[in-house]
Formats: C-alpha cells, structure tokens, sequence
C-alpha cells in the first residue's frame, strides 16, 4: 500500500494505537471514505477528503470485504487463499493501520 | 511528472464572512470576472482526464455560487470523490437535500470558536447558530462530517472547549489547523501568531483529547511552521499532487501562489492537461533543480521540497530561497523575530486585525478580468 497524501501541510494526531485487532471484529469502511477504481490510472483507490490510497490488489481484494459482516479471520483466510505470497500477518498490519488512521471502522462480533 | 490527484476548485471569493486569517488573495476585486458554469463543468472533465480524483469545492463561500449543486452533480458522474468547505452560510435544509442527491461526498464546516459572541466577532458577522444548525442537517442527511476550525492568538486558548463542541455537534473528524500566513492571514500575522506558552497548552488538550476520544473522532492538528525546526512539505511539492483553479480560471499549483511573480495561466487560454505539463507557473519550482543550498545538498530535500515558495518569497522577496522557517534557512532570523515579538513582554495586548471585506466592490483589476459579472455566478 503506497498512502498518496494529497494534502501534506497537515499532520494527524495518531488517535488510535491500532494494536488490538482481534480475529472476530467485523471491519467497514468508514463513512467518509469511499474504494474505487481510477479509470485514468487503472487501478484501485481508496478516497479520503484530505488523501488517496493507490492500492495494489491484494488491498483492494481486503478492503471489498470490508463489509460489516466478513470477521478479520474470515478476510485473512480468505485472502490466504487468493493470494498465496500475502502473509496473515500483512493483511492483519493493513487492516490495523487503516484503523488507526479511521479510515475503517470496527464492530464486534 | 505525475499527474495530480486533488483540484481545489475556488468557485467564488464573495464571502459572507470577514475573517481576518483569510487565505484568498488581497486583490480580491481582481476576480470578480467569474468562470461561468458551462467554463467549470469544463474544467472538471479535464481535470478528471487529467487523472484528478478528488474535487475540493471552496471559495470564498462556494455556496455564493447558484450552479453548485449542478457542479457537483458533474464532478460525482465523473467519479470525484466531491468535498464542500463551506462557512455553511447558505448551507439550508432543501439546498443540503439536492447536494445530497447530486453525490456531493463529505462536507466541512468552519467554526471560529466555541460560543457565538467569539465566533461571530471573528467572522465578522452573526453566524454561529446558523453553523451549528448546518451541523446538525449534515448529520441528519447521514453526511460524515468535519468540523474546521482555524487557530490563532484569539481562540487558541479555547481548544478544550472547541473539542467539546466537536464531541456535541457528533464530528466525525476536526480538523484544528493554526493559521498559515497568507493573503489575509500574512497581514494580520502579527496579531494572529499565538505565544509559544499557548501552544504548549495547546498541545497538551489535543493530545489528551486524542486519547479520550479516540474510537469517536479523528482529530487533525495542525500545527504553525513558524515554530517548527524544518518547514512544511508544502503542497507535496510544487505541482506535484494537487492544482487550484481560482474563480477567474488562474491555475496555480496551491491557492497562496498567486502572489508570486509568475506569468498566469487560465483555463480560458489553454487546456488544464497542458498548463499541467509545461506553463511557467507549473514548472518554475517543480521537482529539486531550482533548489537553492542548503536545500540541494540536504538529506531532506525530498522530504519538505524547501518548504513553502509563496512564505520564501512572502518573508524573503525571491520564492526560489529556502523556506526561512528552517532552522538552516540563511533568512531565519525573519521568522525567529516574529517568534520573538509574539513572545515578548512588551508585546501590546490587543494588535489590530484588519478583517477580510464580506464582498467585493469595485471593478476588476486583473488582467483579463474587467470586472463583467459572471453568467453561471448569478
């Protein structure tokens, strides 16, 4: 994942350590942010009102099940079984960061 | 040469405020000859085509302009994520309801403080109510909203209860950004730049606040470069990731830069994907070749690009120096005496603020703009 911050005179206070994901959490995108596709640079995004997030597949394979109903457990298997190069780690790391910044939310079981 | 990701498309400079941190142009009265709707409709197809993805519609107050809801229907067909900065002045329920319709994405609200004698004696009018009500449609319409509040001398001391306000109007983001000097701002400096005692505290409420409020609200400090040690990496680099395309068609690589002494470039004359590529404007500070020392020979070029071209060319009369708030800047001492004066005993207490004008008289000064009103504008 390479963040594109499009708006870089401003720095985030960090406001959540983004340790703590656990395994049953249901993850969705938050409110303000949007995936897409960018026709012009054929490939996928994430939209934020102050950044883009150009995303490779894999990230943009974790984020469409972003959902509110995939657990992290199930995304990490899934994702094992599409792509066998990304580590469960990596994609429990994606998710974290992402939370961290609010760019995805949690709800629990 | 990358192609752009954000246009800050400043759809008018007609405010109904008057604050006196504004960053619009001190000319004001130079761009009144208004892009007309058929003109910015155009311009978002060629910044889509450009490769931008996300259209930021401000001003001024870009709800002055009567075809904003149709600009927004174009720029969502066209797959922009669309974010409104507004004053919310303007903001009533049935024109949020078609905003919401035509795909208008997130919306920001300014705020001048937490209580309305501050606020609307900062905004120069009586707008606090009317804020808060707009608030309170966002989030009906099940909008995700950011509250901005720009910090300064006069409200800084109030961030806790600013935070409060956030907390109770349910922000899903506040942005708390210090004021940079510029237009406006640049002339009232002196009265606006906070003591570094008040930062201190400042600091300490947003870093308790961001504990406290962590799962609920994403809070954005900003925090003003003249106390800091290296100098901002000011718009990603010049012309590198974002353009603004101001109410007469200038395109400039940020809002600040058309103080500089470049040859203009509008979209009357030229397609937006050339001027991109090659006018002066664009070119004249893109990538590390302009650099001056110690910029070029510095471990951080790539990391703050020299800091900002319009503060070194504001601060210093050349926007090629080094930005001086770098400690290794050889023009520090400008900034380190303002620091120094914000923070002196004999400082007066009560500087004069020279407020932004609510709206534009008097007829155009700018080249190309004689001050004809715009079709789309009214």
């Amino acid at each position: 994942m390479d963040t594109t911050p499009t708006g870089t005179d401003r720095t985030s206070t960090r406001t959540r350590p983004g340790a703590g994901l656990s395994g049953s959490d249901r993850p969705r995108l938050a409110r303000h942010v949007r995936l897409d596709f960018s026709r012009t640079r054929q490939r996928p995004i994430l939209l934020h009102p102050e950044a883009v997030v150009v995303l490779n597949g894999s990230g943009a394979a974790i984020l469409e099940l972003c959902d509110g109903r995939h657990t992290v457990a199930e995304i990490v298997s899934e994702l094992g079984a599409r792509y066998q190069t990304v580590p469960d780690d990596e994609v429990r790391e994606f998710l974290t960061r992402l939370v961290a910044r609010h760019w995805v939310e949690l709800t629990d079981g | 040469m990358d192609s752009p990701f954000g246009l800050l498309a400043e759809l008018t400079y007609r405010c109904p405020l008057a604050c006196p941190y504004c960053s619009n142009p001190l000319n004001l009265a130079g761009y009144q000859d208004e892009l007309t709707t058929g003109e910015w409709l155009r311009v978002l197809t060629e910044a889509e085509d450009l490769g931008v993805l996300q259209c930021h519609l401000s001003g001024g107050e870009p709800l002055q302009r009567r075809d904003l809801v149709e600009l927004v229907a174009h720029a969502h067909d066209l797959g922009l994520y669309t974010n409104l900065i507004t004053s919310a002045l303007g903001f009533s329920r049935p024109r949020a309801e078609r905003l919401r319709a035509a795909g208008l994405d997130h919306v920001q609200i300014s705020i001048q403080a937490d209580e309305p004698t501050v606020s609307d004696r900062i905004a120069g009018t009586p707008s606090f109510h009317r804020k808060i009500e707009a608030m309170r449609v966002v989030k009906e319409l099940g909008w995700p909203l950011t509250m901005n509040v720009v910090l300064h001398r006069h409200n800084i001391d109030r961030l806790a209860d600013l935070l409060a306000l956030a907390e109770e109007v349910g922000a899903d983001r506040v942005e708390l950004a210090n004021t940079q000097y510029y237009g406006w701002a640049w002339r009232n400096r002196d009265a606006l730049l906070p003591s570094r005692a008040q930062l201190e505290a400042a600091e300490a409420v947003v870093r308790a606040a961001g504990e406290r409020l962590r799962d609920r609200m994403d809070i954005i400090y900003v925090i003003p470069d003249y106390y800091s040690r290296y100098p901002k990496p000011c718009m990603g680099g010049w012309a590198s990731r974002q353009l603004t395309v101001t109410p007469n068609g200038d395109v400039l690589p940020c809002p600040a830069a058309q103080s500089l002494p470049l040859p203009r470039a509008s979209v009357r004359e030229d397609p937006l994907a050339r001027i991109w590529a090659e006018a002066p404007v664009m070119t004249a500070f893109r990538g590390t070749d302009w650099m001056p020392e110690p910029c070029r020979s510095c471990p951080r070029r790539e990391v703050d690009f020299g800091g900002c071209r319009c503060q070194a060319f504001l601060l210093t009369g050349d926007a090629a120096r080094t930005d001086p708030v770098c400690y290794l800047s050889p023009d520090h001492d400008l900034v380190a005496r303002a620091v120094e004066a914000a923070n002196a005993d004999s400082r007066p207490g009560d500087l004069p603020l020279i407020p932004r004008p609510h709206q534009v008289r008097g007829p155009g000064r700018h080249p190309g703009g004689a001050g004809r009103t715009a079709s789309g504008a009214e």
